[in-house]
């Protein structure tokens, strides 16, 4: 910049009305705090839970959700009678192949259960923005949840909202299959289960894969089951990593019930060979790679770069 | 998020303009480059649940006291006296604290049969309250209750048939308070402790005292030998006030002293700028600042006062105890040090600081130029421990509009004061020496002191006093933005801008001087090393 440019520039920027009309600037000697951000588990949802939003969500999952879901992949729900008298909150546990499984859960459980009834959601997926984030808290009722680290303010709120009466949606795989076979459970849900005293019904979703599966190109509807299993409490003595395998068995065994019938999985369990969603056991870090992939490093997706000679 | 503690920021080029308080407005100004700002302190988290605190300390006093359920019987005589409406500043938001104290107080002497109570403003010379400052210090509840009844009283330092002289320290200081205070079967001292100076003994041993008593410690030589008196253990002030306590104890004045401490969570939020670091402030704080300061600028100064003096703050308890006196004042100062000491290292040459419109002897009225004087050299410049923020013949600089109006209502004895005192002369000594007297056995000033709302006719010596210790140890004082007829009778220098002031401070410090500026509000205190 010549001489008389710079002289141009300084007498504008003399011109110009400084603080307080301009932003301060950040004196050299004060180190910045890095700011907080209000999106991922710091979201505030809240607002979510008050009535009118209430009211609304129950019209969409009623009106619009469950209308819809049964027009383009109509569910067969089983085992409803084995939680008809389960105490209120409580934990449904599932399997998770596919983003229908949300809509399809929700707008069939029973419907003691549906209007109260939050859904535990990756908080690096669906709250990393906040168009997304209002968009799951307000239409499917969700809560953030960390899924990578422990996050105490994730559990704080989980764990809160089954005390005043809420009950949750988890998925305890920490995220969608990438192939199908089913994935080791996160023991964080053994621990909510633990402090909040509430039971777990374990669920197993059949279906949704095949419609929308992680890798899918295209939705292709077609039936889908839901089948309920008994609610699951802490036993005394058991700690958390048995109490994470019980429910993760149960909804194997809930599978095996839909593949087969109920007296032969029940025979097959006194035998302990029921078959396990997980498929065979070749995956080892892939599960962890695969479920980490939104932290992968990013590079500025600008048609500057790179640059088109 | 735990508050953050005090801080003090070295000015660099990229450092925004720093916020001074101007009496009813505000000035933005740029400081050199090295100097130190010395931000408060955030206020402290609050206790949550007031109510129950209150009622924990009443049931488990600190010190030799018994919980004061057990101390309550039905024919005793009970006094409760309380803090006038010099504290806190601004007027705190409706439930003010004395009333959450003295509603449970009452509850409990109600519950227990006790008939004969009465509720004694503990105003030494200071001016009666009206009644709507009662009611808001009070609540409706209380002051319906007692005022019909004639329950409710002012202490009138200038009444004999109500002052009762319980004899002489061993320093030979008269111990005179207030008559039904002191024949109670029960007296329980209800406090708000703003900043360290208050509370302790100097609750009765002042807030009851009269003017005979007060004599011994309201005077030049105590003043300036109180270094400082925010600082008790170095203050002569409190010395003496501690010997007079003392003096009231032995005498069988059974005391039941019930201090509360707030935190520094001053201004309501349309006005939250003020207690933010500038370089911190969000597009709402600036619209904000510029919003309030251009219509206080452009409103006339008793609009301005006006408006001012409608601000309520939020502050919020952070601490409740209750018992003997020393035991209890010993855990308020702890309290009021958390929440307002900020660690210094070393004294400065040029000390600037803003003075607002309000005061502690100008609530709901003018701040006059002796207040300007008393707020800047008698509180601000004391808001120190172990040595003054500015050196030994440095400069202080105050930003204040400083003009000469006064409430002859209030404050008529100031009006002579200004006119007839300061023109002969503003040392200390001399004022004290050769027109005290005059002014506080003054008929007319007594009369107006006990049946309006005046301040006694010897309130503005003090004032002056209270000043003295820095007046001593400073080589000049600037007012900046002041009106220069009256910051020279005063005895002060007047500046138009902060260059100005800068460099007539100079004259005084020498060349490349250094410079601290004491960020207000909140208050804090400087704990100089």
């Amino acid at each position: 910049m010549d001489h008389k440019a710079k002289k141009l520039t300084k007498a504008a920027s003399d011109s110009l009305p400084g603080f307080p009309f301009a932003a301060p600037t950040w004196p050299s000697t004060v180190a910045r705090t890095p700011k907080r951000s209000k999106l991922g588990a710091n979201y505030d949802t809240e607002w979510s839970r008050s009535y009118p939003v209430r009211m609304v969500r129950a019209l969409f999952l009623d009106g619009v959700a469950r209308p819809l879901i049964k027009a383009l992949i109509p569910p067969t729900v089983h085992g409803v009678d084995r939680i008809k008298d389960a105490p209120i909150p409580v934990i449904f546990a599932a399997n998770h192949s596919s983003h229908l499984d949300t809509p399809l859960l929700a707008s069939h459980l029973p419907v003691r259960y549906r209007h109260k009834t939050v859904i535990g959601a990756g908080a690096d997926y669906f709250f990393d923005r906040t168009w997304k984030a209002a968009l799951w808290s307000g239409l499917a009722g969700a809560i953030p949840i960390e899924r990578n680290r422990v996050n105490r303010k994730s559990a704080e709120l989980a764990e809160s909202l089954l005390k005043d009466g809420w009950s949750l949606i988890i998925f305890p795989e920490g995220g969608r299959t990438p192939d199908g076979f089913g994935q080791s459970f996160k023991a964080g849900i053994a621990q909510l289960a633990k402090k909040s005293g509430a039971s777990v019904i374990p669920v197993y979703i059949k279906g949704t894969y095949d419609a929308l599966g992680k890798n899918s190109k295209s939705f292709t509807p077609g039936p889908t089951s839901i089948n309920f299993g008994f609610p699951l409490s802490l036993g005394a003595g058991e700690d958390v990593r048995e109490f994470t395998q019980r429910i993760q068995s149960a909804v194997d065994q809930l599978s095996y019930e839909l593949e087969t019938d109920w007296w032969t999985a029940r025979i097959t369990e006194t035998r302990h060979a029921t078959p396990e969603l997980r498929g065979p056991d070749t995956k080892g870090w892939r599960d962890e790679w695969s479920r980490t992939k939104s932290k992968a490093t990013k590079v500025a997706s600008s048609s500057k770069w790179p640059k088109a000679e | 998020m735990s508050p953050r503690p005090g801080f003090i920021l070295e000015v660099d080029r990229s450092t925004p303009p720093a916020l001074f308080w101007h009496g009813e407005g505000f000035r933005l100004e740029k400081l050199p480059i090295g100097s130190r700002v010395i931000y408060p302190p955030e206020p402290l988290e609050a206790i949550k649940d007031p109510i129950a605190a209150v009622a924990d300390a009443l049931e488990n006093p600190v010190g030799d006291s018994q919980p004061l359920s057990s101390l309550l019987f039905p024919e005793m005589r009970l006094s409760i006296a309380f803090d006038d409406l010099s504290l806190p500043l601004p007027s705190m938001q409706s439930p003010d604290v004395r009333q959450l104290v003295i509603e449970q107080i009452l509850d409990m002497a109600a519950a227990k049969g006790v008939d004969d109570v009465v509720l004694i403003a503990a105003l030494a010379l200071h001016r009666r309250m009206t009644e709507s400052e009662l009611r808001h210090i009070l609540g409706d509840r209380i002051y319906d209750s007692f005022a019909k009844m004639g329950r409710l009283t002012q202490h009138d330092a200038e009444d004999p048939s109500n002052l009762i002289h319980l004899g002489l320290t061993d320093k030979g200081e008269d111990v005179e308070i207030n008559k039904r205070a002191a024949t109670s079967d029960l007296l329980v001292y209800v406090n708000v402790n703003l900043v360290s100076m208050d509370g302790g003994h100097k609750s009765v041993a002042t807030g009851l005292a009269s003017y005979k008593s007060l004599r011994h410690h309201h005077n030049v030589k105590t003043m300036v030998h109180s270094t400082s008196f925010m600082d008790p253990h170095n203050s002569q002030l409190h010395s003496s006030n501690w010997r007079m306590g003392r003096l009231i104890r032995d005498a069988g004045v059974k005391i039941f002293q019930v201090e509360t401490t707030l935190n520094t969570n001053t201004f309501p939020e349309s006005f939250s700028f003020l207690q933010k670091r500038e370089w911190e402030w969000k597009l709402r704080d600036r619209a904000a600042f510029i919003a309030a300061s251009t219509a206080l600028e452009k409103s006339p100064p008793w609009l301005s006062r006006k408006v001012l003096h409608t601000i309520r703050s939020p502050y919020q308890l952070t601490g409740v105890t209750a018992g003997e006196v020393e035991a209890v004042h010993d855990m308020t100062i702890k309290n009021v040090y958390r929440q307002q000491l900020v660690e210094v290292h070393g004294q400065t040459d040029i000390l600037t600081m803003g003075l607002p419109y309000i005061g502690p002897y100008n609530v709901n009225s003018i701040m006059n130029p002796i207040l300007v004087y008393c707020l800047g050299l008698g509180y601000f410049f004391n808001m120190y421990k172990g040595k003054p923020l500015v050196r030994k013949g440095g400069v202080l600089i105050l930003s204040h509009p400083t003009r000469r109006e006064f409430d002859p209502t209030f404050h008529p004895s100031y009006i002579d004061f200004f006119d007839n005192v300061l023109s002969d002369t503003t040392d200390p000594i001399e004022i004290e020496s050769k027109y005290e007297n005059a002014f506080a056995t003054d008929p007319w000033y007594i009369h107006l002191y006990r049946t309006g709302h005046a301040y006694h006719g010897v309130h503005p010596f003090y004032m002056w006093y209270w000043g003295a210790h820095a007046l001593d140890h400073l080589g000049a004082v600037i007012v900046l933005g002041g009106d220069p007829k009256t910051v020279h009778r005063l005895g002060f220098l007047s500046a138009t801008t902060m260059s100005d002031a800068l460099e007539i401070a100079q004259s005084f410090v020498g060349p490349d001087p250094t410079l601290t500026h004491l960020h207000s509000p909140p208050l804090l205190m400087a704990d100089v090393k």
